[in-house]
């Protein structure tokens, strides 16, 4: 859906996003980077699992949820890439807790 | 960080530094607690770090930021950006999270400088993927030079759309149409509030201007777009409207909508501070005075987060602002506030010619806002339809917050401000009540994500 | 406007009490001075809880338990009740002590359904909880409702009956006419054969006019939810020394709760919230269950509620007037007793009397 312009100072991180190993500007937004970085959707949605991007990119909507260095629920437009930096696209809730064994 | 200040300052954007620079020149204490990791809010959103050549292509309004941020860094206002504000109370202590860990601070006066918000309205399929805000592209644009790489359709209502269109145009983005839902009729209710409008012309001409541009580019325009529809699989496919009398279908995997700004308003309401149905803005906005004092002792508001006057004003409200906050604080007289203020209120006033026009002429008809299609999602967080909400008002839930209790609407993480007015106006339509008896969400704290980890840290060191 | 019965509240017990009266032919009013569901009924936790009762009102709950078990048939609803049971959890001897006295306690009065368990049963029943505790205090029958959807269905089912409800009508004054009442309100004047004082944490305004005058104590208390979380807990989560309440919701979310105190200007009917307290409940929370340390908090609130001094409720024929009723002062553990608050008080005003031991709970012991 998006692309990257060509910037003057390409500094750049390393991030693994959805499994994938990518370089990404420094000082872009998580969400920045996964809608430059060809992802259709970063979420579905728990009640009823369909699929869920960035939407006002301001911190307002919480529709950019992704889990962030094994954190769920980060608003990934109000969260900055780091370097070594693991996203993935949020399934639901989220993953089960520890200390699961009853579903 | 103190855990007092003379001045505390909410929001890092025009309102809040113009505040800062104010207050800070003549000797308050004060602090800007920005939750953005650099100065400029949305408006002047990466002013500091943008290369200059996507700054040239963001025009020239949004240079005026630089000016505004340097002031700023240069004056003795403390800065603490990454801050996330999560309460505010009439004491005036202010929950805040920085670094993962919550803390409580005061001050003897507040401004709440938190800026405003799309106005977000529901319409088939807006939660698709490849369906966002236009103020979203701009951010995308501002903060990181991310552009549409597969031609965009922007759709809505309001001076963004153009302004977005002609940065666009700029920066070599395929704008494939530009769809404005304004009532045609729009044009002839607004005409009486034209000539005051011309006593702030540059926004006029500036307007005509883009337009022109975006003609001659060749850039499809077209006027009183009703029925509008994103559809696909999974993901925007395609832009569906109705002109000119026909249904027409536009190719495209990315649709930017805009149906003007609101206040957003959400720290206000928590903290319990009034609020007031503006029918020509189409929102909800504190109570203030001119210089921004709320009903609340000591709480003040500026900038667009206490009513839509766009950020020129923003600048002049900080400003009023901080003067009053300088009476407040004993620091002038009422005489040299009012001389040391003379200019901005006068230039506010100025400004304000303008809104008369661009809020009747930018009205957003009724049917958009009290959404007309019952399968169109209105609650995005929690997935409830506007055939829910209505029928929730039939069984007799007939006011904004019971059918939050019913429904769960407004339940979700962003805690209805996606949904909050779509949900009032439905109501007020099913009831034939106007909006401002069916009441706003009840706001509770905390208004920013807030886990236990980070609540248990702050009974470290709690103020007692 | 003439009715059988005035009801002076218009959250559950109200409701509960005009359905069960409007079951037995009565007309009913009910006056609200907000909308019905306003205040404590509407900022409920929503737990049915039987557990950890004053005596006093064991057998109440116990009915109220089995009422509740078929809610459906009264109310043609079933409030999305679920009954996965209640747990106090013991972190040490001292606790597992104390727990045991209660359980022997509980025994003596005749009852069963609180029952110790042992560090294996506490785990299976709660994996995820932290390790190191051994054991827990169990009722199985325990569960939770939604509470809104609590009151819509008993209002929906008395409006069936015929009970009005006027919202936004505040009382002013009471009088008596011949054996009957006039009501002075914001919304004109009312008038009843009987009057049912079920206001709440404004119930004492109602007493104070019908002479008799209550230690009432309106408190704020605060609950936290937070955002939706993988199913990870049946019952309800209580402890045994440490202010623990919480339970996950159909939907995933927490509740948590556990007594504790918002700042409150009453004349105003405005809370400020206590973080500090939440802090503490949070912090307690994360020991029993560290891995719900990232669990985002989606809004906090603070309802207000009536409180006497001993904790129950004040459930009573007026002592100074005749026709008139009290049921008011659930401090903060109303929920799951009001379908019997109903059955008992209708049966009070229309028989003289209750199937069920109330004396514990007449106005008199405030003299």
């Amino acid at each position: 859906m998006f692309k990257q312009l060509p910037l003057d100072q390409p500094d750049s991180v390393e991030i693994v996003l959805n499994g994938q190993s990518l370089q990404v500007p420094k000082g872009i937004s998580v969400a920045a980077a996964a809608l430059s970085n060809q992802q259709n959707f970063t979420r579905t949605t728990p009640v009823s699992g369909k699929k869920r991007a960035p939407f006002c990119m301001m911190g307002v909507c919480y529709d950019c949820l992704m889990i962030i260095d094994g954190k769920a629920n980060q608003r990934a437009c109000a969260t900055y890439v780091r370097n070594g930096m693991h996203i993935d696209n949020q399934e639901g809730v989220g993953p089960a807790m520890e200390g699961i064994s009853n579903e | 960080m103190n855990k007092h200040y003379q001045l505390l300052i909410i929001g890092g954007g025009p309102a809040g530094l113009a505040a800062a620079t104010t207050t800070a020149e003549q000797g308050v204490s004060c602090a800007v607690l920005d939750e953005q990791p650099a100065p400029g809010g949305q408006i002047y959103r990466a002013i500091e770090s943008i290369p200059a050549q996507r700054a040239k292509q963001l025009g020239s309004e949004y240079l005026r930021g630089k000016k505004i941020a340097a002031a700023f860094r240069e004056s003795n206002a403390e800065y603490y950006p990454d801050t996330k504000v999560w309460s505010l109370n009439k004491e005036r202590e202010v929950g805040i999270l920085q670094n993962n860990e919550a803390n409580i601070i005061s001050a003897d006066k507040i401004i709440v400088a938190s800026g405003a918000i799309e106005r977000p309205v529901p319409f088939p399929g807006w939660t698709l993927p490849g369906v966002m805000q236009a103020g979203a592209g701009q951010i995308l644009f501002k903060s990181a030079g991310i552009v549409p790489d597969n031609g965009v359709v922007l759709a809505g209502s309001g001076p963004l759309l153009l302004l977005l269109a002609w940065q666009y145009l700029h920066a070599g983005v395929e704008v494939k149409a530009l769809l404005d839902v304004t009532p045609l009729g729009n044009h002839l209710t607004a005409m009486p509030k034209f000539p005051r409008a011309l006593l702030a012309h540059h926004y006029l001409t500036k307007g005509i201007g883009y337009q022109i541009e975006l003609k001659r580019a060749g850039i499809p325009m077209l006027f009183g777009v009703s029925e509008l529809r994103a559809e696909g699989e999974d993901q925007c496919q395609r832009v569906c409207f109705k002109h000119a009398g026909k249904q027409k279908t536009i190719d495209s995997e990315l649709l930017l909508t805009h149906f003007g700004v609101i206040p957003h308003t959400w720290l206000t309401q928590s903290a319990d501070c009034k609020h007031q149905w503006d029918d020509s803005q189409q929102c909800w906005r504190p109570e203030h005075d001119e210089w921004g004092n709320t009903d609340i002792e000591g709480i003040l508001v500026a900038g667009d987060g206490a009513g839509i006057n766009g950020a020129r004003s923003a600048e002049h409200a900080g400003r009023l602002a901080g003067f009053e906050v300088l009476f407040a604080l004993g620091v002038i007289s009422q005489a040299e506030r009012d001389k040391q203020a003379a200019k901005d209120r006068k230039w506010m006033q100025d400004e304000r010619h303008i809104r008369p026009f661009l809020e009747k002429y930018y009205q957003i008809p009724k049917n958009l806002l009290a959404t007309a299609d019952d399968k169109t999602i209105v609650c995005r967080c929690e997935e409830i339809t506007a055939g829910e909400i209505r029928q929730a008002v039939r069984k007799g839930h007939d006011n904004t917050n019971q059918v939050k209790f019913y429904t769960r609407c407004g339940m979700g993480p962003c805690q209805g401000r996606q949904c909050s007015n779509a949900v009032a106006h439905i109501v007020a339509d099913e009831t034939a009540m106007p909006v401002e008896k069916m009441g706003h969400f009840r706001g509770r704290p905390p208004v920013a994500p807030l886990t236990l980890e980070q609540l248990a840290s702050l009974k470290k060191d709690a103020l007692s | 406007m003439n009715s059988d019965v005035l009801i002076i509240g218009g959250g559950l017990m109200g409701s509960s009490i005009a359905l069960q009266l409007a079951m037995r032919g009565c007309r009913c009013t009910i006056v609200e001075k907000d909308s019905p569901g306003r205040h404590s009924s509407g900022v409920s936790a929503g737990g049915l809880r039987l557990l950890n009762r004053d005596p006093a009102e064991i057998p109440l709950s116990v009915e109220a338990s089995r009422m509740w078990r078929d809610i459906e048939s009264l109310l043609g609803s079933d409030c999305d009740a679920r009954f996965p049971g209640q747990i106090r959890v013991a972190e040490d001897k001292a606790d597992m002590e104390k727990l045991e006295q209660r359980e022997a306690l509980v025994r003596s009065l005749g009852y069963e359904h609180e029952e110790i368990i042992g560090k294996k049963e506490l785990y299976q029943l709660v994996p995820a909880l932290r390790p190191g505790c051994v054991g827990a205090l169990i009722n199985r029958t325990d569960g939770y409702a939604r509470p809104y959807h609590a009151l819509t269905a008993f209002r929906r089912k008395a409006e069936s009956l015929g009970v009005k409800y006027c919202s936004s009508t505040e009382v002013y004054n009471l009088r008596k006419e011949g054996e009957g009442w006039e009501i002075r309100t914001s919304q004109g004047t009312f008038n009843s054969d009987i009057l049912v004082n079920c206001a709440g944490a404004w119930a004492n305004n109602i007493s104070t006019l019908l002479g008799e005058p209550v230690p009432l104590t309106p408190k704020a208390l605060m609950l936290m939810v937070t955002e939706r979380l993988p199913h990870f807990v049946d019952p309800v989560m209580g402890a045994a020394s440490r202010k623990l309440s919480f339970k996950q919701m159909q939907n995933g979310s927490l509740i948590i709760g556990g007594a504790l105190v918002a700042k409150l200007d009453f004349e105003k009917g405005k809370t400020d919230i206590d973080w500090s307290q939440l802090a503490e409940s949070a912090d307690t929370v994360v020991s029993f269950f560290p891995q719900l340390k990232d669990v985002r908090i989606v809004r906090a609130w603070a309802g207000i509620e009536s409180f006497m001094p001993d904790n129950i409720p004040v459930l009573s024929e007026s002592q100074t007037q005749s026709n008139a009723y009290h049921a008011f002062g659930f401090s903060a553990h109303g929920f799951q007793l009001s379908p019997v608050i109903g059955k008992l008080m209708s049966e009070l005003i229309l028989d003289g009397r209750s199937e069920l031991p109330i004396q514990p709970f007449h106005i008199s012991r405030f003299n």
